[in-house]
Order: structure tokens, then sequence, then C-alpha cells
């Protein structure tokens, strides 16, 4: 039962990912780009996250993966934004 | 099933590494070899090799990314961050080649070893501390530690060298410029506490588990990066005596320990066994002081507070 | 054809393609990033040799993790140099190589 429920998942979580950079090749510009891989990159990284905590033995580890994703959420969130900015400075400036 | 995904790995490390040796633009091939970083680092972790992952992930990716893109920003300022391009080398690539064969052809007639470390294993229980890795580094073969943070502080001495007059007295590192209260500094504020907690849990757990002094080090160097960029901690200058002490700490500790060995079993370097776990427990807190101390500084780089000339 | 053999070859092929960058590339910092490339192969060459046998052995993997943080120290210097280099000569970027070797006879000639 917790196998089935890791494999299906982490597929979802893969669909996520597949999806976010199909967005990351297709978008026209670094915004929409931007938006592709941090919504459909931190979903997928917490479905997949969500899939292995099934797996985890101990409660310790579960706890880990949820920091790891807690720190990647944060980390895209704040790097996306520098990103955004740096963007629209420089569309500015031209 | 395990080969599969090897294969798709070393594929995933070639392929990137392509990208960053052949494709266009310096800033292209400095991101490429970022994401190289961290592929390689899950290689490491599929060799078995985890303390080395963390080495990697940590430093060859992490570190080494924030010091080529602060390298390509100085050098932007510059006007010099152009690349241009380079046509097909053909001789170069025969060269590439050939090494590349002579090394897979080295693999294939490298004699097997004998199973390793059976000295090691004889030497395990003497060592004080249960991972293997700090093991050898701390105290089998301290000799290439201690050279190690030595070389370290040598290389720093030599990048401050390249400071100009002017800038001499200034702060490490370009001027930051993060907007107070923006999303840079809010970031800067909540990762420290994580990563601080992760640096020093790595360092302690090293001893017996894996991590330590180097890996601890640089996660607590990048914490201290982290939060000078978010305009948090001000860099220091070269001239702070405190950081000096901190800078040195970890090879004057090793070699007063190294010393101390000498006295108590009668060679340099040479732990007795009673000793040894706090001995190298005292020698990697040391060592991670300087160690974090002086990564951070040589990411920071030499103090450029002048604009450019 | 076991993983150690694929990382192995992974890693000899990653020193062939670092030292192709080295050579060819033109930008300097480039070339700092090819050779931490060629650094990099050879430590996975030397983990999957060191790996063989009965598992990873710790010795080895205690030299590639000082080796990974020389490695950094020394990018570290290099790339300061890049810049004093880009600052004092105003370019980051190697000349591009004559055609043909001019002959040192007629420079000293003239």
């Amino acid at each position: 039962m917790a196998d089935l429920a890791t494999i299906a998942l982490t597929a979802a979580g893969l669909f996520f990912f597949v999806a976010g950079t199909v967005g990351l090749i297709r978008f026209p510009d670094t915004f929409t780009r931007l938006h592709a891989l941090t919504k459909a990159d931190n979903l997928g990284l917490g479905f997949i996250a969500l899939g292995i905590a099934l797996q985890a033995e101990t409660w310790a580890q579960v706890a880990r993966l949820g920091l790891i994703w807690a720190l990647a959420l944060l980390a895209a969130g704040a790097m996306a934004q520098l990103v955004a900015r740096t963007a629209l400075e420089r569309e500015d400036a031209e | 099933m395990s080969l599969a995904l090897d294969l798709a790995l070393c594929a995933l490390i070639l392929g990137v590494a392509l990208a960053t040796v052949a494709g266009s633009g310096l800033f292209r091939a400095i991101v490429f070899f970022i994401v190289y970083g961290l592929l390689v680092a899950v290689g490491w972790v599929r060799l078995g090799a985890i303390d080395v992952a963390l080495a990697e992930a940590a430093i060859g990716a992490g570190l080494t990314g924030v010091l080529l893109l602060a390298a390509h920003g100085r050098l932007r300022r510059l006007g010099t961050a152009r690349d241009a391009s380079h046509g097909a080398h053909l001789l170069s690539a025969l060269a590439g080649a050939a090494l590349a064969a002579a090394l897979a052809w080295a693999w294939f007639v490298l004699p097997l070893p004998e199973r390793p470390g059976p000295e090691l294993a004889a030497a395990m229980p003497r060592a004080g501390v249960e991972n293997p890795v700090t093991a050898v580094l701390l105290n089998f073969r301290a000799w290439d530690t201690l050279l190690e943070s030595i070389v370290l502080l040598a290389a720093l001495i030599g990048l401050w060298m390249l400071t100009r007059e002017r800038d001499w007295s200034g702060r490490l590192g370009l001027p930051q410029h993060s907007r107070a209260g923006g999303v840079l500094a809010s970031f800067g504020r909540v990762l420290p506490p994580v990563g601080l907690l992760i640096g020093v849990w790595l360092v302690w757990a090293g001893a017996d588990r894996h991590g330590g002094a180097f890996q601890g080090g640089t996660v607590l160097a990048a914490v201290g990066l982290v939060a000078a960029m978010a305009g948090l901690v001000r860099p220091p200058r070269i001239g702070a005596r405190l950081w000096h002490v901190a800078l040195m700490i970890g090879p004057a500790v090793f070699v007063l320990a190294g010393l101390a060995g000498a006295i108590l079993a009668g060679e340099f370097l040479t732990l007795p066994p009673p000793i040894a776990k706090p001995a190298i427990l005292t020698i990697e807190i040391a060592l991670t002081a300087s160690i974090a101390a002086t990564l951070a500084f040589l990411v920071l780089g030499p103090p450029e507070e002048g604009r450019a000339p | 054809m076991t993983g150690l053999t694929v990382f192995a070859l992974t890693g000899a092929a990653l020193v062939g393609l670092g030292f192709y960058g080295l050579l060819a590339a033109r930008h300097l910092l480039r070339r700092v990033v090819a050779f931490n490339l060629i650094g990099s192969g050879l430590f996975l060459f030397f983990g999957a040799a060191g790996a063989r046998g009965v598992g990873p052995d710790p010795v080895p993997q205690a030299l590639i993790i000082t080796g990974i943080v020389v490695a950094l120290s020394a990018t570290a210097l290099a790339v300061g140099l890049v810049v004093v280099h880009a600052r004092a000569a105003g370019h980051a970027v190697l000349p591009e190589e004559p055609e043909e070797p001019e002959e040192p006879k007629d420079e000293g000639a003239t």
C-alpha cells in the first residue's frame, strides 16, 4: 500500500518537474519562465518528498525531508524574486 | 536497474560537462559548471563516498559557483566578461581525446588492489573516532591535513597580495548593495540559524558518522557569505586582528597537538589512543573555525571598494 | 561492465573534456573552469579506483576531500589573478593565435 502510494506520488512529482521544464524551455520571457520553474518544481519536489517520506523508517527522517523541502521552497522563492528584479532592472535600462 | 541509473547519471554528467566546455558564453559555462558539481555529488553518493559527496556539493558546486559568479560580476564591471568564440580546435580535441583514452586504458590494465585497508581496519580501534574518513584525515594521515590547512592560508595570502594599494584598508570583497527589508535581506535572516545548526552538526557528527571539519566549515563559510550578501554583517578588513586569530587557530592547534603527540607518544602528530577522541575533536573544532574563515575570505576576494577604473 | 567502470570511464572522459577546454578556450575564466573539470574528473577516476574490492576505501576518500578543498583555494587564487589581469590589460581573452607563426629571424633583422 505504502509502495503504491510512493509510486503514485513520485510519478505526480515527476509530472510537475517535466511540466516545469517544458515551461522553462517554451515560455517566451524571464518572468513566465520563473513562474513555470518555481511553481511547478516546488510542487513536484513536495510530491517526491511526500512519496519518499512514506518509505521512511523513523520520524526523524520524515522531519529531515520536510526540512529539505522547506529550505528548497524558501531558496527558490527568494531567488526567483532576485532574478525577476534583475531582469526588470535590465529591461528598464534598455 | 542500478547500472541503468549509473549510466543515465554519467551521461548527464558528461553532457553538462560538454556544455560547460563547448557551449557559448562565459556566464552559461559557469552555470553549467554549478549544475555539473551537483550531479557529480550525486555520483559520489552512488559510489558510496558520502563524505566526498558532501564536500563536492558544498565546495565543488556551492562555493566554487559563488566564486565564479562573483568573478563574472567583477569582469563585467571591467567590461571584460565577453567571451571570444573558439572554433573547433582539432589539435586540442585530439589531445583531449588521447588523454581520455590513455586514462581509460589505464583503468583496464590497473591491477586490482589487494583487499583494501586491512591495516586500516586493524588500526580503527585506536583512532578514537568511528568515521574512518575522519580517522584518516585527522589521525592516520594528519600530515596531509595539516599541510592542507597551511596551503589554504597561503592561497589566501596570495589572493590578498593582489589588492591594490588604495583598496588595502577597505572591506573584503565587492561592496554589497541589498535593500534593507528586501527579499535578500529577509532570506539572509532566515537561513543563517538553520545553516549554523547544520554546519555545527556536520562537524560534531563527523567524528562517528558522515561529515567533518571541511564539510561543516564550508557550510559555516556559506552562512557568513549569505549574511554578508544580505547586508546583515559587513565583511572585515584585511587588518582585523580578531580574524587573524580565527585564520590561524586551526593550524596552530593542529601543530600543538602534534607536539603533544611528540612528547607523549614519541612521534610528531601521533595521537595516543586514550586521548585520541578529545584531541581529534579539539583539532576539528579549531580547524573548522579556520576553514570557515579562510574559505569565506577566499570567496569574498580581495577588497575592492572603488569603482572600476 | 560494472557501475565502477562507468564512473571511471566518465572520469577519464571528463579529464579529456577539461583538457580540451583548457587548450581551446580563449577566455581566461573559462580556462579556470576547464581546469576544475580536469581535477574533478581525476577525483572521480581515483574514487572509482579506490572503491574496487570490498567497497569505498576511506584513504582515497580523505585524499579526495583534501583535493577538493585545495582545488577551491587554487581556483580562488587563479580567479583573483584573472581579475587583476583584466584590470591591467583591459581584456581577459587571449589574443587570436596568428595563422602562421612569425619567423623570429625577420624580427631580429629589422
